[in-house]
């Protein structure tokens, strides 16, 4: 039976994160992340993976983890998605670390489930969870090739590189600082999850996969995409409070904007999406932590829904703000950019509902 | 559940028992069982003694439905006294007097009494306390005089919940009085009102010279708008089904696309996805409120399921008339029928379509719902009300 709350301690776990976010990520500085010298983050992510304990969540006991579920993670994200928090938990803690899990390794988990290393999955970010991954080539010099707009590769210190094998995927751990890797930062629409191309010209790797390094890489984009979810979620529900807060405080012709219906309506409605969503995000995070047979449709409902939800909710926060959220000063447009990166993150809407029709059966034709 | 939990719920165990071997319901008329559970408090256990009732946390109850359906006794007509089980019957409880209380409470639960509901006229639709239908006192009677319209199941009741005008010379609100009122009253005259379905579920009513015994006034003079509160506070809408996935109006459409492979239009597919995705998260909405509901946290939320329930059923509606094409031109019956109780997703396309159009009017529009959510969930400032401090014989209309 799926249970669509939350746990006194996931509302605990939800405090201490939300009061760390909110002291060390206020939004004045995380419109940083889009200056030539932003501040930095890496105290701030250090924090959450390794004070908080957070980058072990997903992973066991036994590796070092808290041997907790995507139930706790989802939560983690949320508060994530609130502060658009620049802090690579999701590449890092969900993605390489769910890829390397789900492989069989053990070698590099630990230090990232300590958060001694941080690490990212060799995947452009708009990667679908159903997408065939074909992998850079390895030759005799070492891997060759190029893969583009991975998130979180700048910070990472492990890149955890799907490899194009003799008999089929396999997975690969490179040291970013190792010769013949080069990471480029490019600029991002959205700064606050900021994307690097990789250039591998005969870098040495370690082989960590135990024969099934396809599985491993949709195991991590599923996990992922079922977390992206809830980081969506965060975003939605700051978009609509803040928005409510300002429509009850701005005022024009004599009345707050917030009793006209025009306003009113919108933002009833809005809230009955974000509440949808919460629902939809919180049914993925409890199916796939009890490995619940639907939790392939729920997660294709989570992610096509929510993905849309954000950038609603962050659309309509910059117009009913009006002129103020059209402004660089305001943190309105740091929900926006993050909304609609998310969107196209781990596969589009439109893409998540071609697979759930798959799995309910409803064909195209 | 607590060891007293456990007392109660094996005490109801027990009285359950009891009403059945006293009154096996193979056997026994229903209105008999029906009188006999009423009886044994088994009815609403969270109704006092006496009264159908145990005044038990109404938690109970769900107990001792689920034992008296495993033993296949007959159920209170939910569909056909909607309005009595679901509205008059708090109401009565909670304002009624005592000889109120055993007059009409034992008859409503049987079925022998089939409410209906007068509330809404022609000049007050969301706008319910501004009724001009006005009750004057005439010795130990009321005579009511008026018109009421959107009144279902009239043509069937034996009596009716109704808020009159008894003092316009206060503001509107504070000018109302609640009544129960004999529908067998010769001044009473039921009009089937037919609607763009063609069927007519609904009634006019017009009240002439209708006589109602100041016995059968429910709470005190002037306090008719407290007292109709707490009957629409009991009109629940969306949140009680628990519907299973694809049940209701998707589950029409993707029956259509799965077994006519001829009526799937590629164009129309992700269409029919976002529809399908709308309604799954509807659902789990709806399943989330009820977890709240179970864990003691009730949540506003509630108010906002009948909102996303009609802008659902309405755009699934019309998307499934549009996807059967030529037979989407078709309509299956315009005789106007008399129907026993409401299925919204009964007969063909074109009647639900057409039947989806009252849902985001009846119980409360879209527009005063989104309101409820602006002012009640987010605490948005309150609309305007020009009308509220001045007495209702001198309002613009």
């Amino acid at each position: 039976m799926t249970d669509l709350l939350y746990s006194d301690t996931e509302d605990a776990l939800r405090d201490s994160v939300r009061r760390m976010l909110t002291e060390r990520c206020p939004a004045s500085v995380v419109t940083t992340a889009y200056d030539a010298a932003p501040a930095d983050f890496s105290g701030v992510w250090k924090t959450v993976a390794a004070e908080l304990g957070l980058a072990g969540l997903l992973v066991p006991e036994s590796l070092g983890g808290a041997g907790a579920s995507t139930r706790e993670a989802a939560v983690v994200m949320e508060e994530i998605g609130r502060a658009a928090a620049p802090v690579p938990y999701l590449s890092s803690a969900v993605l390489a670390t769910v890829a390397l899990l789900r492989a069989g390794d053990t070698g590099t988990v630990p230090d990232l489930a300590a958060g001694a290393a941080t690490g990212a999955l060799a995947v452009p970010l708009s990667t679908g969870p159903d997408a065939a991954i074909t992998g850079v080539r390895r030759t005799g010099d070492g891997l060759t090739g190029r893969v583009t707009s991975v998130a979180g590769a700048h910070e990472a210190d492990v890149l955890v590189v799907p490899v194009a094998g003799a008999d089929g995927l396999e997975l690969h751990t490179v040291r970013s600082d190792a010769a013949g890797v080069t990471v480029t930062p490019v600029l991002s629409l959205d700064m606050t999850r900021p994307i690097a191309d990789i250039e591998f010209t005969g870098a040495a790797s370690t082989r960590v996969d135990d024969g099934d390094a396809a599985a491993a890489v949709a195991e991590a984009l599923r996990c992922g995409a079922v977390l992206l979810a809830s980081e969506q979620l965060g975003v939605a529900q700051w978009c609509l409070e803040t928005t409510v807060a300002y429509v009850k405080e701005r005022r024009q012709f004599g009345r707050a904007v917030g009793s006209y219906q025009a306003i009113k309506h919108r933002l009833a409605d809005l809230w009955l999406e974000v509440g949808a969503a919460q629902s939809a995000a919180r049914y993925a995070a409890d199916a796939y932590a009890r490995g619940d047979d639907d939790t392939a449709i729920a997660t294709a409902v989570a992610q096509s829904y929510c993905s849309d939800v954000a950038v609603h909710a962050a659309e309509e926060c910059i117009q009913l703000h009006g002129g103020i959220g059209m402004t660089w000063e305001y943190p309105a447009h740091l929900y926006l950019k993050r909304a609609k990166a998310d969107q196209l993150a781990l596969g589009v809407p439109s893409r998540h509902r071609a697979r759930l029709a798959e799995l309910v059966d409803l064909p195209v034709a | 559940m607590s060891p007293d939990e456990q007392t109660t719920a094996r005490d109801l165990s027990a009285r359950v028992k009891t009403l059945l071997s006293e009154h096996d319901p193979s056997t026994t008329r229903p209105e008999d069982f029906l009188g006999a559970r009423f009886d044994a408090g088994l009815a609403w256990v969270h109704f006092p003694p006496g009264h159908g009732g145990l005044g038990l946390p109404q938690t109970h109850q769900a107990q001792v439905e689920a034992e008296l359906a495993a033993a296949g006794a007959p159920r209170p007509a939910a569909g056909r006294n909607g309005i009595g089980l679901g509205m008059a019957a708090p109401t009565i409880a909670a304002f009624g007097t005592e000889e109120q209380k055993s007059r009409f409470l034992r008859p409503l639960y049987t079925g022998q009494h089939i409410y209906c509901q007068l509330f809404s006229e022609p000049g007050a639709g969301s706008d319910l306390a501004a009724v001009a239908t006005r009750a004057v006192r005439d010795g130990n009677d009321w005579i009511v005089d008026g018109q009421k319209v959107w009144t279902s199941g009239a043509q069937n009741a034996q009596m009716a919940i109704l808020v009159a005008r008894t003092d316009p010379t206060v503001p509107k609100h504070a000018g109302l009085t609640y009544f129960l009122l004999d529908m067998s009253d010769p001044g009473v005259d039921v009009r089937p009102l037919r609607q763009i379905t063609g069927e007519a579920e609904f009634n006019e009513v017009f009240l002439t010279g209708v006589r109602v015994p100041d016995a059968d006034r429910l709470g005190d003079e002037g306090q008719g708008w407290r007292v109709a509160t707490t009957t629409l506070n009991n009109e629940r809408v969306a949140i009680g089904s628990g519907a299973p996935r694809e049940g209701g109006m998707i589950g029409k459409v993707t029956e259509a696309w799965r077994e006519r492979p001829e009526v799937r239009d590629p164009a129309r597919h992700d269409e029919l996805m976002r529809l399908w995705v709308e309604a799954e998260v509807t659902r789990l909405t709806g399943e989330r409120l009820r977890q709240q509901l179970a864990a003691g946290q009730p949540g506003p939320e509630g108010s906002g399921m009948k909102l996303a329930f009609a802008r659902l059923a309405q755009t699934i509606s019309g998307f499934e008339v549009e996807l059967h094409g030529e037979q989407g031109l078709r309509y299956d019956d315009w005789t106007l029928r008399r129907p026993e109780s409401v299925d919204f997703t009964g007969r063909e396309p074109g009647y639900r379509y057409l039947r989806a159009k009252g849902n985001s009017i009846e119980g409360g529009t879209s527009e005063i719902l989104r309101n409820v959510v602006a002012e009640r969930v987010l605490g948005l400032p309150p609309e305007h009300r020009v009308d509220k401090d001045i007495p209702w014989k001198d309002m613009a209309r």
